[in-house]
């Protein structure tokens, strides 16, 4: 059975707690889903937790998820416990569900909060009170306790909320929460953020119906707004009023941008692209563009920033590209250099340096951290059996090698990693290994190579960890992956290999070969600042004062959390070190990976040839960046995405605000006379955007580009609320109120083109320009929301911002995008034909079958759709039909859900990663 | 808070005597008050008194009660998965169904609870249970002001609901919905 949770979701709470009392008694594989994601096929809202049952029913009640749990235990129901449940279900979830709302949407305290539930709580403190029993339904803890401990947890770990007089509730809360695995839920539910760890999940739900009832009779949008204090519209007013002045200085441009003691210098990398293919989507958000984001937001706070990127050159990949396309490896990387480069110019990545690694200085700093270690004894000598070809006279580098994977079978392993189950490869373990160049079956031989002496170094590693860590802004995934590797005991790792594209080593006997990737890519990032100033060590040895970023997809976080910084303590040279790691998970391409051999997903170079601009690229990726959680790109939620968001909520915002100015007051900003709904609009705008700055300077990109959207929509409701359409048409005081709503709403759009620069840096200029916007408004963003356009200040021109997307325009691309060329199919078709054992693999089915399974389905359906399109004979269409179809039905088989799945659209959707980036 | 005080014997009942109580609760709590139901936006809450021990409260609390009381328990499922999904269906019930009765909800209810049942006889698949019953009676009052269109709009959920009135003992005194058999309008997706 499989759970699906989300961040931040409260119903994990009492779901995970539960999930012991099933511990052994059937295997449960847990799976993080976004709040937005439709899991259950049946249900139109999105519902987690939701447990998927072995027989392919779904549980999407957060009881009956517990329930099961401990009737998987062999508990028997009882009516005490149905009692609790069924009031826990339709009495204190209602009640709860506003408290929470109130306490983290509306940010409300004290009684605003504890009186909703107030009435339940003192029912639970009343009920355990006359029974005189410890728990729930008895002597001893059992599901009731679970479910409403799981239910009131976020809410009463904060002792303001769990009132003293209420002993029995307390002392009962008190114990629960102390179980073992109810800390434990607790800890991975609320990662010791307390409540507010719900927010980004809570944000997302629609309005708890037990609050719209009252929302109905009072005013929403008074409720609403009396979450704000007077002090803190009293300071929005003042920031507000202050307008230009406010601003500090421009910091003028420098050429080298250098450290500046005293200042905060923002170090920021982007994973180094590999030079031998073209970037896919994946690549791009996965590191590229979300550094870019970072990087503009940190200029735009005046830090002190160097954003720097790269090809990585060096290796055995580029040797294989090359003998395929006939080139030498240098002419290979000259050509894909320009290519990488090209499409970050065309997505406007604002890299202050984009260098490559096949230079001088990447020879010199590489061999100078290896001398280090070397006179340090952190490199070790060893014998390492290796595979070599006969017929091409050579060892094979692992990418030279490929073979059937020892681990799930799978045909196309490559040396060093399977594609399919993940796992690391050691080349001579593969089963059927073949020369990837000659096709002829390689040998053993052995061969001397260098090894750095990762378990000496690990003691240095975990103090810095320690120091580091901490308060530090590392993506859970990457402490997770560190964790799991220093868990796991590190072991040497060989630095060298038999190639002649790379590094040499700088040590006798050792001439033919060169540095492996995993030693030396990392150096790139310091070998390209070295090409960019000569006083490159002042950003990279430099820790006390240079905050250093790292940009990359999770595949990434081994080299960059951990052999790096290994080898540079080793070398004892005061490095700077990672101080935040920033891994993003994967993006998978509509019903699969992006494959560029089958021609499926949009890469970095066609992106352009859609038509469709790089900001709404920009923003869709960032929209749906892997943070947290892997996404999916889609074209038709692209289209909804645009149209809704962009066009319908912004574009419609900042055109509406800009033609008032321009239709009603000749382009001049009218007076503004604010009344207090109009200040405790300053001071909600002014909340969202200091959210957006917390956001942000945690580097969660994707949430804080929902702010943006919130303050539109915030404008908008405010246009539509105050019709200054109507009102400039009354009497005086009308004409008045129309100018000051005008007048606000175009402040409002003044700030959001600055917060919008980041994400969409042309559409942002765009609006600047419309707004006639003075530079240094453009150019800084504050935590406070000023007046930037005051009264007569005259705008431009204003024009609509966005275009819609329509829908025969997307599936066109869809399809263009979406499958692969007929002779590709064809092949694959012979191998799917003559794997008549696709039913005996199934047997036993792990995950892994189940996967193989999918992309059968998958490359099947991709077939079926090319001889569609091709208008190919009848019976061919229905042979492969017939192929599908019994393939889906071997997957549902191994699945174990029924036959005929509702809509069939789950069994489509590979779920294979497409790794977002690549300097391995 | 207003309930049906029925003293029960712990022996053995018709499954007779549970519907009559649950359904006699329902209707009695709609015909004195036509909107009772939304008291400060609650639901009136039924109580059972039994002799031996305490009182219950809460309508699928009941009615579970009252089928192991009448040694029917297999209405309630019979695996833990079955168990679990009853209860489901149960808490939906009381939650859902009772808890909302904007048209648009309804709607969306009946969207979801059609495509649910698109590949099922029962709730559960395929054994009759109480979910069953007391979804077919929280849906009664919806479903009888359906349109002929609405009606095959929710295909599944009309078969599911014909099959549960036409179930022996169960419409007791509630009107009888009809459904044709033949499809009237063959766009209606």
């Amino acid at each position: 059975m499989r759970l699906f949770v989300s961040e931040g979701a409260p119903g994990s709470l009492p779901v995970l707690a539960a999930a012991r009392r099933a511990q052994g008694r059937a295997e449960l594989l847990i799976s993080t889903v976004g709040p937005e994601e439709c899991v259950v096929p049946f249900l139109t809202q999105p519902k987690v937790p939701v447990l998927q049952l072995d027989n392919g029913n779904y549980l999407f009640s957060t009881s009956a998820i517990c329930r099961y749990f401990f009737l998987l235990s062999g508990w028997e129901q009882d009516d005490l416990t149905n009692q609790w449940l069924e009031w826990e279900a339709t009495e204190l979830q209602p009640a709860l569900s506003a408290a929470l709302y109130y306490l983290v949407v509306q940010g409300k305290k004290g009684e605003d909060v504890l009186g909703p539930v107030r009435r339940a709580l003192t029912h639970i403190d009343h009920s355990l009170s006359r029974r005189s029993c410890p728990f729930l339904a008895g002597e001893t803890e059992s599901l009731a306790d679970i479910v409403l401990w799981g239910a009131l947890y976020p809410l009463l770990q904060d002792p303001a909320y769990l009132p003293e007089e209420l002993g029995a509730l307390h002392s009962w809360f008190q114990t629960v929460s102390s179980q073992e695995p109810c800390q434990r839920a607790a800890e991975t539910v609320l990662k010791q953020q307390g409540v507010l760890a719900l927010r980004p999940y809570l944000q997302k739900q629609p309005q708890p119906s037990s609050l719209q009832g009252r929302a109905v009779s009072n005013e929403p949008e008074e409720e609403e707004l009396a979450t704000l204090s007077e002090e803190e519209i009293a300071m929005a007013v003042t920031a507000w009023e202050k307008g230009l002045g406010n601003l500090p200085p421009l910091r003028p441009p420098q050429n080298p941008v250098l450290p500046v003691a005293g200042e905060r210098n923002v170090l920021i990398t982007s994973a180094l692209p590999y030079v031998n293919n073209v970037p896919h989507l994946g690549n791009i958000i996965g590191c590229v563009l979300s550094a870019d984001v970072f990087a503009r937001y940190s200029r735009l706070r005046q830090w002190n920033t160097l954003y720097l990127c790269g090809t990585d050159e060096y290796g055995t990949a580029t040797e294989t590209k090359a003998m395929e396309e006939g080139l030498t490896p240098q002419e290979i990387c000259d050509k894909y250099h320009a290519i990488h480069a090209d499409i970050y110019r065309w997505f406007n990545i604002s890299f202050d340096i984009f260098g490559r690694t096949t230079t001088p200085q990447q020879t010199k700093i590489t061999q100078d951290i290896f001398q280090r270690l070397f006179s340090r004894g952190f490199v070790l000598q060893d014998t390492v059996e290796q595979l070599r070809c006969e017929q091409c006279a050579r060892f094979l580098a692992d990418r030279f090698v490929e073979g059937v994977c020892p681990f799930c079978g799978y045909e196309e392993a490559r040396g060093d990693q399977c594609d399919k189950c993940g796992k690391l490869i050691n080349a001579t373990e593969l089963k059927k290994p073949q020369c990837k160049v000659c096709r002829s079956c390689p040998v053993v031989k052995s061969s001397q190579h260098l090894f750095l002496d990762l378990p000496k170094l690990e003691k240095r590693l975990e103090e810095w960890l320690e120091n580091t860590l901490p308060g530090s802004d590392w993506t859970p995934n990457a402490r997770f992956i560190i964790r799991s590797w220093l868990r796991d005991g590190l072991k040497p790792r060989c630095i060298t290999r038999d190639l002649k594209w790379g590094t040499p080593v700088p040590l006798e006997g050792f001439e033919d070969k060169v540095f492996y990737v995993w030693f030396d890519a990392t150096i790139g990032y310091l070998s390209i600042t070295a090409n960019y100033t000569d006083q490159w060590e002042r950003w990279w040895k430099n820790p006390e004062q240079v905050s250093l970023y790292q940009f990359m997809a999770k595949d990434n976080v081994p080299f960059h959390g951990l052999v790096f910084p290994c080898s540079a303590l080793g070398a004892e040279d005061n490095y700077t070190l990672v101080s935040h790691l920033i891994a993003t998970e994967y993006l998978n391409y509509e019903d699969g990976k992006f494959s560029k051999s089958r021609g499926v997903g949009v890469f970095g170079d066609m992106a352009q040839d859609t038509g469709i601009p790089a900001d709404i690229w920009r923003f869709y990726l960032l929209y749906i960046r892997p943070e947290g959680q892997d996404s999916a790109f889609s074209w038709t939620d692209m289209l909804l995405k645009n149209n809704s968001e962009l066009l319908n909520n912004l574009g419609n915002f900042i055109n509406r605000a800009g033609m008032f100015v321009s239709k009603f007051f000749g382009g001049y900003v009218p007076e503004m006379v604010l009344t207090s709904d109009d200040q405790r609009l300053l001071a909600h705008v002014t909340l969202e955007l200091q959210h957006y700055h917390q956001l942000l300077e945690k580097v969660r990109i994707r949430d804080a580009l929902r702010s943006i959207l919130t303050i539109s929509r915030h404008g908008n409701q405010y246009i539509q609320v105050n019709e200054p359409w109507k009102r400039i048409k009354g009497s005086e005081a009308d004409r008045q109120r129309a100018g000051t709503v005008t007048g606000l709403a175009v402040n409002i759009a003044a700030l959001l083109s600055v917060m919008l620069q980041p994400y969409m840096p042309t559409v942002s200029a765009t609006i600047q320009a419309q707004l006639q916007l003075p530079p240094p408004a453009c150019g800084i963003l504050l935590t406070n929301f000023l007046c930037t356009l005051p009264a007569g200040h005259l705008i431009g021109t204003v024009s609509p911002l966005f275009q819609k997307l329509e829908n025969d325009q997307i599936e066109s691309l869809r399809q263009r995008f979406g499958g692969g060329q007929l002779e590709e199919s064809l092949e694959l078709k012979a191998k799917v034909s003559s794997k008549p054992a696709v039913g005996e693999t199934v047997t036993a089915t792990g995950p892994q079958q189940i996967q193989v399974l999918m992309d059968e389905v998958t490359k099947q359906g991709n077939i079926v759709r090319e001889l569609k399109a091709q208008k190919a004979d009848k019976n061919q269409v229905a042979a492969e039909v017939a192929k599908l179809l019994d393939l889906k039905k071997q997957l549902a088989l191994a699945e174990g859900k029924p036959l005929e799945t509702p809509k069939g659209s789950g069994s489509d959707f590979g779920s294979v990663a497409a790794t977002g980036s690549s300097s391995t | 808070v207003k309930g049906t005080n029925t003293a029960l014997r712990a022996s053995a009942r018709k499954l007779l005597v549970i519907l009559e109580v649950v359904v006699s609760f329902e209707c009695e709590g709609r015909s004195e008050t036509p909107r009772s139901s939304v008291v400060n936006g609650k639901q009136q809450i039924p109580v059972l008194q039994t002799n031996n021990g305490p009182s219950l409260t809460g309508l699928t609390t009941i009615a579970a009660h009252l089928v192991k009381q009448a040694n029917k328990e297999y209405l309630l499922g019979s695996t833990a998965e079955e168990k679990a999904i009853v209860q489901q269906w149960l808490e939906y019930r009381v939650t859902r169904v009772d808890g909302h009765s904007s048209k648009d909800d309804i709607r969306a209810l009946l969207k979801d609870l059609n495509s649910y049942l698109e590949d099922k006889v029962y709730l559960t698949g395929y054994n009759f249970t109480l979910a069953d019953i007391l979804l077919y009676y929280g849906l009664h009052r919806f479903i009888v002001d359906l349109t002929v269109q609405e009606k095959e709009k929710y295909l599944n959920v009309s078969r599911w609901f014909c099959h549960i009135q036409h179930y022996p003992g169960i419409r007791q005194h509630l009107s009888s919905v009809v459904f044709i058999k033949n499809r009237l309008y063959t766009n209606s997706h």
